[in-house]
């Protein structure tokens, strides 16, 4: 790297730059159209200087949208709160189980375990309309259908894979005879298990959580079939701004920059984490 | 009562899609109080196994363990009373070094006083004392293998097992914590087991070395008797440095004793009235057996097997003197010079009281004569 020449160095410049302008672009757009009003981003040619407005801000916060056909009721803040309490809700869920069958995955061997671990794990590759026809008959038999608990157990499709396998591996990487040295010092398994094992796979985990959070976030069509207008997330309700009046870009714009704020607050929080979970593989001894 | 008690121990390690693996085969072994015991073996003759059942993180898979006459084979690791330093220290990432050690020590009834003091009574014996406020990863690996025995040695329990406990320490270093070690086991009467593949190792530190091979206790005697008396060809074999000289003969019946005979010019009379009841049967049985000579019981200079010599080393205060003879290669360790060079013709001095005498078996029919 020292010995690079003016010329690469130059280059490797103008190569990260069209990276980040081509992966950036859209979402400084999108930050930009939630502070205009829909004529504003119809314009043409589109202007970079306009007279910032709240009103799509406004209209969704306060549920009343204005449009050329009348006013129009939205749920935009309701399906936030959907959105947070069923991601949370899966995650939680999802780490309650996921966490110690990990643990169980990576330290027994047991019949088919790895079956096991491979058919959960093929949940993640099977598409979800696969299952969804099936499981919406079957939600409507056990009244499971529109209810917040259907969703987060739905959710598990997504959440519990992803932190079963992630997780294992940070159990994997934690030599079981730490474990085991506490152990013979007079505790139990499941003390070894709580002060021992999940402490020092705490960064794995909680990149692993944040990982599902944000999966389950930005699912749509599980919430789309499986939930009525009450307990829709975010993702299904935007679609409440295609109107009849026409599309309502400033609303939806608004929405998005909404709906990406707690996740992006999330990752930056659990930043340090993750960090020290990748870390973590490098300084064990 | 034996402080320890195995009695019968199989280890199966069976595993889908692979054939089982035997790791131990019916092991029997008492350990008393106070003792120290080494399990001696290659990689992979089953001690470490063996010490991982004692300790609970392997399951017999069938034979008991008994610990003060109290079976423990199926209670967990937490109530079986034993400590154990790791192979691989297993020190807690998020502890300093100091609270490493002291954990064991604070789950008991112990005042915070008393821990401290302890701790750093056990610092001071391993010379940990100046990093006991590091965190376990910016310390190396032979100060990690320190605190993993301190932490062991500073608890207290029935049994102590320590599974390669210096196989990271500077050879200097290692020797000076192997005095330590042994006279505060010996002070406080600690019982202690350890692993080790390291023969200066077990023989510096045991009152009592069990040989391993292949899942198969070979003999658990002092130093002096498995160099003195070894049980088998293995053992003969395996103990000493360097190793035994073994040689195959052919066995005749002669003036009411035997001859062994290496070829036409090397034969030994080994006279029948040393020779008791049973070796006297197998050896009329056999038509060919091993005879083996420690290399310090050789005489070079004199005798009449003569040997001609393929190297000779003088190490500063031994000569280790290296010749052919009938096809097998011969080596003696002698306390002076010798002057030989490579291809000289050199008489060696093979005394038939110093034979130990194998049966194809490998079990020894006749043990050499303590001088």
């Amino acid at each position: 790297m020292e010995h690079e020449s003016l010329a690469g160095r130059i280059f490797r410049g103008v190569a990260l730059t069209l990276i980040l302008v081509f992966f950036m672009f859209p979402i400084a757009w999108i930050l930009l159209m939630s502070f205009q009003t829909n004529e504003q981003i119809l314009r043409i040619p589109p202007r970079l200087l306009f007279e910032p407005t709240l009103a799509n801000y406004e209209a969704l916060i306060s549920g009343q949208l204005h449009t050329a056909a009348g006013n129009l009721e939205i749920t935009f803040m309701r399906n936030l709160w959907n959105s947070l309490v069923l991601s949370s809700g899966a995650v939680a869920l999802a780490l309650l189980l996921g966490v110690p069958a990990a643990y169980a995955f990576a330290r027994f061997k047991f019949r088919l375990g790895e079956t096991i671990a491979f058919t959960l794990l093929s949940f993640r590759f099977a598409p979800p309309l696969l299952v969804l026809l099936p499981l919406s008959l079957y939600y409507q038999e056990l009244g499971l259908n529109d209810t917040y608990f259907g969703i987060v157990w739905v959710y598990q499709l997504i959440a519990l894979p992803l932190i079963l396998w992630i997780v294992r591996g940070y159990f994997e990487d934690i030599s079981p005879d730490i474990e085991h040295a506490y152990r013979l010092a007079g505790h139990s398994w499941r003390e070894a298990f709580t002060r021992i094992a999940v402490p020092l796979a705490g960064p794995g985990i909680a990149a692993a959580g944040l990982l599902s959070f944000i999966f389950c976030w930005n699912n749509f069509v599980f919430a789309l079939i499986l939930a009525s207008a009450d307990k829709q997330p975010v993702t299904v309700g935007a679609l409440a701004f295609v109107t009849a009046s026409g599309i309502q870009y400033g609303q939806i714009a608004a929405a998005i920059v909404l709906s990406v704020t707690p996740t992006l607050l999330l990752a930056l929080y659990a930043q340090r984490y993750l960090v020290e979970g990748l870390s973590l593989g490098a300084v064990k001894g | 009562m034996a402080m320890l008690e195995l009695r019968g121990i199989d280890k199966v390690y069976r595993s889908h899609g692979r054939p089982p693996v035997h790791a131990v085969r019916s092991l029997d072994m008492e350990v008393e109080k106070g003792e120290i015991v080494a399990l001696l073996g290659s990689s992979g003759c089953g001690k470490t196994s063996t010490l991982r059942m004692i300790a609970g993180f392997e399951s017999v898979t069938s034979g008991s363990i008994a610990v003060r006459g109290r079976r423990i084979d199926a209670l967990p690791p937490a109530r079986r009373k034993v400590a154990m330093a790791f192979e691989g220290y297993s020190l807690y990432p998020p502890l300093t070094v100091r609270e490493n050690i002291a954990f064991a020590l604070k789950s008991r009834q112990v005042s915070r006083s008393e821990v401290s003091r302890r701790v750093e009574a056990i610092a001071r014996l391993v010379e940990i004392e100046d990093i006991l406020e590091n965190y376990p990863r910016v310390i190396s690996g032979g100060q990690q293998q320190r605190v993993s025995l301190a932490r062991a040695l500073v608890r207290d329990a029935d049994l102590y097992l320590l599974d390669e406990p210096m196989g990271q320490l500077e050879p200097q270093l290692r020797a000076v914590l192997r005095g330590r070690i042994k006279s505060l086991l010996a002070e406080r009467e600690m019982t202690a087991i350890f692993v080790t593949h390291d023969q200066t190792e077990a023989s510096a530190l045991a009152d009592r070395i069990a040989v391993m091979e292949d899942g198969v206790l070979q003999q658990f005697a002092s130093e002096k008797e498995l160099k003195e008396r070894p049980a088998n060809l293995f053992v003969a074999s395996f103990i000493g440095e360097p190793p035994m000289n073994l040689l195959e003969t052919e066995v005749k019946r002669a003036d009411g004793g035997f001859r062994l005979s290496v070829g036409p010019e090397v034969a030994f009379y080994i006279s029948g009235d040393g020779l008791d009841q049973t070796a006297q049967r197998a050896l009329a049985a056999a038509p060919r057996v091993r005879v083996g000579i420690r290399p310090q019981r050789i005489a070079v200079g004199e005798g009449a097997v003569r040997v001609r010599i393929v190297s000779n080393q003088w190490l500063g205060d031994q000569s280790h003197v290296a010749g052919e003879c009938a096809g097998h290669l011969l080596i003696a360790v002698v306390p002076n010079r010798v002057a030989a060079r490579p291809g000289d013709v050199v008489p060696f001095a093979l005394g038939p009281r110093h034979l130990n005498i194998f049966g194809a078996d490998g079990v020894c029919i006749r043990h050499a004569e303590v001088s």
